[in-house]
């Protein structure tokens, strides 16, 4: 029988509880911020204990991380441990596409049920006589209550920034797949660039998802209070864009530890969950490119 | 070298862990345990007292019930009580009692030396107490706690909810959070530490229907943090996801939240029908019945699952197409669930049957599980819905399927395995006592909610018609009868694992099979450092 | 033994059903008095009977296998543990079982959704915590509050026999006539319910949904609210006169004329005392339920009306939160609700009771007036 490596099981850790600590302050602090602010009182404590909450989040994702890290680098992982990673990883994904979907049923629903309803077809169709003067249409140019949900004056047409967004979210792909074959082979230096060159696309995907934003609500009146149109919008886009930051931050942790001379060829299980997981946010891309703003 | 910052191990992680030190000293075991029979004892634990604090709401609405008229509490906390009831016992007792045993006994079951990724494992758990203390503190908060029913239905949770409803949701994402990090956890566990010679068809059931129930996890618990971030959107920042006037629809809450909603109570019964199926073979000292098609059915079970959501919204107007679809795809899921119980049942057929407390729950659990299931079926028949729906013979048919389902289920494990946890054997009589007045109890509190409904008394409402009277008292003295017998529960356990009791042997149990029986009793620390053969 | 006593019991209880349907140990739904209430009972019974013998049958053999084969009476197991044939038996069977179920159910399921050719159309809208009822083709209206005395619900006066399932302006429908009702609500979602009808259908904000009666049996059928909707979901219940077709038409007549006067009572005088009896009535049956009798409210949900900054300050204030509401709280804009006789007595009365004693009054012509100010 050839030698077993033992599964490595950390004897303790401080981590998971001061992760807990993080993230309950965090998101307390986050519902502080919310209420008090809806009651038009002071912020300020609710602020103070976001703050905290978020600062504890981030000394608990270095030291985490950094142990994970520094068990890999001793050799402390088996392949069996390398497996718990990738299912882990795979499934962690898969979690996060049923989060988009909760969302995508939500305009679906909205464009092929309540939107036409209100507006007088189909079974539910009656309905249109609590509603006005509304007449469906999608976008939403007029609302069923504008005083309450102003109607944008306009929308963002797929074939401006979001065409220029898509190509270099697709582009990005392809060029983490060329770093990720260049580690393969040992190509440090073409690693690093590539690698890099994914993290200018992915900056400049933001950049100009930042100015479509800006754009919106300052010249199209498109807000989060524009109806169902803008709240499936905005919903949909800027928790793709918060992936998208978060899938730039990873890459770009990993081009520092590629700096500093982590990952050989064959180990580099860090570098491929932030590639997997750079994928998924190109693919979602492309599923809202085609739901949100072409059909 | 490095630096390592963990805890007191610093050297010691580095090394290649060949000698197993026991438990560390002290109460901060409990904090930076990476150990799963550590985990696994505090979601026991904690699940347990969550259902001591869900079960006095219960104590209180059913005292409130007893008598027609206000005598107790007045609505508004009435609404508060049984919201929180709800959402204390499916968040807070039963999926943590499950993940508790998952945690003591899959990776004993599968030959494993602990969980796939045990930090996260203990990340999972104190994620639970932190999400539960956030709500159960809106109760205190200006204008109560939430107040909608644990289905939470936009727009009285949006518009029209307390204050609190905020930190409501955001409670809900971190017991959500720790739900899909535990699923990926157990998914990870079982496909991939496996003791060589275990192929997935030789796995025990309690191992198959944790997997399944991972799945169902990870596929529903990001669909309630879709619904719950949209409510906070709508209350918070005026989107109109659940409001007609600016295009959305209230239904639309309803039909995302189903969608988690349904496969959401497969969640919370699949483990218990493999622990079950664990149980009854043992004391019928007979193989279950059709394995495989025991796994084949627990499969179809959870892929019908996700295709029957609607079946909860049949009066709310949805067209009749989709009434027809949802009816007919909710019949056709009594048909593998069926086929679960014809098995149980013919294992216990011709076996040599011996009735210790585990399996007189499991055989309370198949009968009135079973009932439960009967009441089901009934529902499932759209234009007879329209009768039922929203009254107290849907209060019967879930209660009926939770509480000798469920939780009669949580019972049998925890007294099957106890003897495995603490190394000795809980009082036997005790236990019998504990499992009959429960039996009666709740039969007592739920069986006449079935008549309730059938007479028109709706859900959710403090006080009622003077037609309903009797049987309310009556299920209200039922029910003090189940909640107080539970105390006796929590002493049994105490005086097991105090060792106050016959030490137990590794396999304490005539008929029991399986890896987690070849390790002695109570488990050691460590067990299956080096994984078994299994042939 | 005691097993199996037990059980038995048990399974005996379950058959009688149909037999026990007394006073207060009611165990049945009713058949009703409708053509789909009577459908819906055939189908609940069909389905039940199902159900009592798959029970009977598959409990009795547990129960038989627990007597005989138990190890006490030396019982050895036997070791089988599969069998196709019967697998594939006790899957089929139950499937075909269920499709023959499900023919009649779907025949009643498009019947009940059928709504067309109606020979009367009503608009029921769900409020917190009242029905109101409009008469879509005789252009009238009303609300349908529960009128048991709140004495009652406090153990202060005995309950009457109707408790709870009361109101002071039923709905009323010809017997016999086929019925559309259009369902929606005003702020949450609430459910219109009547066990006899067989009719439940959920009141939707926003959105109508449409279901039909026709009742056979004159008489007075009672219902309840069944969709949550906040603190007196349990306290606005349905009531529903049927009457034969001719007394409907006389009774049609005389709502409409009493609408008629209403509009004419905007233009007369009002004199303060007629207002203060007025606006007492009518606060006590739309405002009380939150504001409290005696006007100390429920803070913060529901503020105290006496000596509130609102009620002994401005007059305009005083009418724009009334008729206008108050967005993002359960204070809803009444000046929809209510006609100007209505919001003019409630303005007054709570300007001058409890003690606020302001001694100013607002007359339905400031309110018509007012209303007509805001469309501008």
């Amino acid at each position: 029988m050839s030698e077993h490596q033992e599964y490595y099981v950390p004897e303790q850790s401080k981590w998971p509880i001061i992760a807990t600590f993080g993230l309950g302050t965090t998101l307390f602090g986050a519902a502080t911020i919310m209420v008090d602010g809806g009651q038009g009182a002071s912020t300020s404590s609710g602020w103070m204990i976001f703050t905290v909450g978020l600062l504890l989040m981030a000394y608990m994702i270095f030291g985490w991380f950094g142990s994970v890290v520094r068990e890999s680098r001793a050799g402390l992982y088996s392949p069996q441990m390398d497996r718990s990673f990738r299912w882990g990883m795979s499934w962690f994904i898969f979690s996060e596409i049923m989060f988009f979907a909760a969302f995508f049923g939500a305009l679906f629903y909205a464009r092929v049920f309540a939107v036409p309803w209100l507006g007088g077809e189909g079974d539910r169709g009656s309905s249109n006589m609590l509603w006005e003067g509304f007449q469906a249409t999608w976008p939403l140019i007029n609302t069923p209550d504008p005083s309450l949900y102003p109607a944008p004056k306009g929308i963002i047409g797929p074939w401006g920034l979001p065409l220029i967004n898509t190509i270099l979210l697709v582009s990005s792909s392809f060029t983490i797949t060329v770093a990720h074959h260049a580690l393969k082979a040992g190509s440090r230096k073409k690693l690093k660039l590539w690698l890099g060159a994914t993290i200018v696309l992915a900056l400049a995907f933001v950049g100009f998802q930042a100015e479509e934003y800006m754009h919106a609500y300052q010249d199209l009146n498109l807000t989060l209070q524009s109806g169902i149109y803008g709240s499936t919008f905005f919903m949909l886009t800027g928790f793709h864009g918060a992936h998208v930051i978060l899938g730039t931050i990873m890459l770009t942790v990993m081009l520092i530890r590629i700096i500093k001379g982590h990952f050989s060829a064959d180990n580099h299980f860090g570098f491929e969950a932030a590639a997997w997981y750079w994928h998924f946010v190109d693919v979602v891309w492309l599923m809202l490119f085609v739901f949100v703003y072409v059909i | 070298m490095s630096t390592v910052a963990d805890a007191h191990t610093s050297e010691h992680s580095l090394e290649q862990n060949h000698d197993h030190h026991g438990p560390a000293k002290g109460w901060t075991r409990w904090l930076f345990t990476t150990n799963h029979k550590d985990i696994g004892t505090m979601y026991l634990i904690f699940s347990f007292g969550m259902f001591l604090l869900g079960g006095t709401m219960a104590m209180v609405i059913r005292a409130e019930l007893f008598q027609p008229g206000l005598q107790i509490v007045q609505p508004e906390f009435f609404n508060q009580l049984t919201t929180m009831h709800g959402l204390i016992m499916v968040f807070g007792a039963v999926m943590p009692a499950f993940v508790g045993l998952a945690n003591w006994m899959l990776p004993l079951m599968v030959g494993a030396p602990d969980m796939a990724l045990p930090r996260m494992n203990n990340w999972s758990f104190w994620l639970l107490p932190c999400a539960f203390l956030i709500l159960v503190s809106t109760l205190f908060m200006d204008g109560g706690g939430p107040n909608f029913g644990w289905t939470f239905y936009a727009p009285l949770s949006t518009t029209y909810g307390p204050p609190s409803t905020t930190y409501f949701i955001f409670a809900l994402h971190i017991a959500g959070a720790s739900s899909i990090m535990g699923a990926i956890n157990v998914i990870s566990t079982i496909l991939n530490m496996r003791a060589p010679g275990m192929t997935l068809m030789k796995m025990p059931l309690f191992v198959w229907t944790w997997l399944i129930t991972a799945f169902l996890l990870l596929a529903v618990m990001p669909v309630l943090a879709g619904v719950l971030t949209m409510m906070l959107m709508d209350i918070n920042f005026g989107t109109s996801f659940f409001d007609a006037s600016g295009g959305g629809d209230p239904v639309l809450f309803q039909h995302i939240f189903w969608f988690f909603g349904h496969p959401e109570v497969y969640i919370m019964i699949l483990p218990a029908f493999g622990a079950i199926s664990h149980i009854v073979p043992a004391f019928s000292r007979k193989p279950l019945f059709g394995h495989a098609s025991m796994v084949y059915a627990t499969c179809a079970i959870a892929l019908l699952s996700f295709l029957v959501w609607a079946h909860h919204m049949f009066t709310v107007g949805i067209p009749v197409a989709g009434q027809l679809f949802f009816m007919y795809a909710t019949l056709l899921i009594a048909v593998p669930t069926g086929v679960k119980v014809f098995n149980w049942v013919a294992t216990m057929f011709r076996g040599s049957m011996t009735f210790e407390a585990p399996m007189l729950f499991a055989i309370a659990f198949i009968i009135l599980f079973t009932v439960g299931g009967f009441s089901g079926l009934m529902l499932a028949i759209a234009p007879a819905d329209f009768q039922y729906h929203d009254t107290y013979f849907v209060v019967a048919h879930f209660h009926y399927v939770l509480v000798p389902g469920a939780i009669f289920g949580i019972f049998a494990s925890a007294y099957f395995w106890l003897p495995k946890w603490t190394g000795y054997m809980y009082d036997e009589t005790l236990a019998k006592t504990h499992f009959w007045l429960s039996f009666v109890g709740m039969n007592l509190a739920f069986f006449p909610m079935h008549f309730l409904g059938l007479a028109g008394m709706p859900r959710r409402i403090p006080d009622y018609a003077l037609q309903f009277a009797d049987f309310n008292m009556v299920s209200s003295i039922g029910a003090f009868l189940f909640g107080a017998t539970q105390l006796l529960f929590l002493f049994i356990v105490v005086k097991c694992a105090r060792g106050n009791g016959e030490p137990a042997a590794a396999n304490p149990w005539d008929g029991a099979e399986g890896l987690e029986w070849t390790v002695p009793s109570p488990a050691p620390y460590h067990t299956f450092s080096t994984p078994p053969e299994v042939r | 033994m005691r097993v199996h006593a037990k059980r038995a019991l048990a399974l005996c209880g379950l058959a009688l059903f149909p037999v026990m349907s007394m006073a207060d140990w009611t165990m049945n739904m009713s058949p009703g008095v409708t053509q789909t209430s009577n459908d819906i009972y055939g189908l609940h019974m069909t389905i039940l009977w199902i159900c009592v013998v798959i029970g009977v049958v598959v409990f009795g053999v547990m129960f038989w296998s627990i007597f005989a084969h138990r190890k006490s009476r030396g019982h050895k197991p036997a070791n089988f543990h599969e069998n196709t044939t019967v697998e594939v038996l006790w899957t089929i069977i139950p499937l075909v079982v269920l499709v023959a179920m499900a023919i009649p159910a779907t025949a009643t399921l498009i019947d009940m959704y059928d709504t067309t050719e109606a020979d009367v159309d009503i608009k029921i809208t769900g409020y917190q915590w009242k029905w109101k009822y409009d008469y879509l083709d005789d252009e009238f209206g009303y609300f349908s509050s529960l009128s048991t005395p709140r004495d009652q619900i406090n153990n202060r006066q005995t309950k009457g026999d109707n408790y709870l399932l009361e109101v002071d302006n039923p709905l009323v429908v010809p017997v016999g006539q086929k019925v559309r009702l259009l369902m929606t609500a005003n702020d949450v979602i609430h459910s219109w319910w009547v066990p006899e009808f067989g009719l439940k259908k959920d009141a939707i904000p926003g959105f109508i949904n449409e279901a039909w009666i026709r009742v056979d049996t004159p008489g007075t059928y009672r219902g309840q609210c069944t969709e949550l909707c906040g603190k007196d979901h349990g306290f606005m219940p349905i009531v529903v006169e049927a009457v034969p077709q001719a007394e409907y038409q006389t009774w049609i007549g005389e709502q409409r004329a009493a609408a008629e006067k209403e509009k004419e009572l905007t233009q007369k005088e009002w004199t303060m005392a007629e207002l203060m009896e007025r606006g007492e009535k009518s606060y006590q049956s739309t405002c009380a339920a939150c504001h409290q009798a005696d006007g100390s409210g429920l803070p913060p949900s529901f503020p105290a009306l006496r000596g509130s900054a609102i009620a002994v300050g401005d007059i305009a204030g005083h009418i724009d939160i009334v008729v206008n509401g108050k967005r993002g709280t359960a204070m809803q804009a009444f000046g929809e609700q209510l006609n100007e006789v209505d919001i003019a007595a409630i303005i007054t009365y709570e300007r001058n009771a409890w003690g606020n004693n302001m001694g100013d009054m607002v007359t339905p012509k400031e309110i018509f007036g007012y209303k007509i100010q805001q469309q501008q």
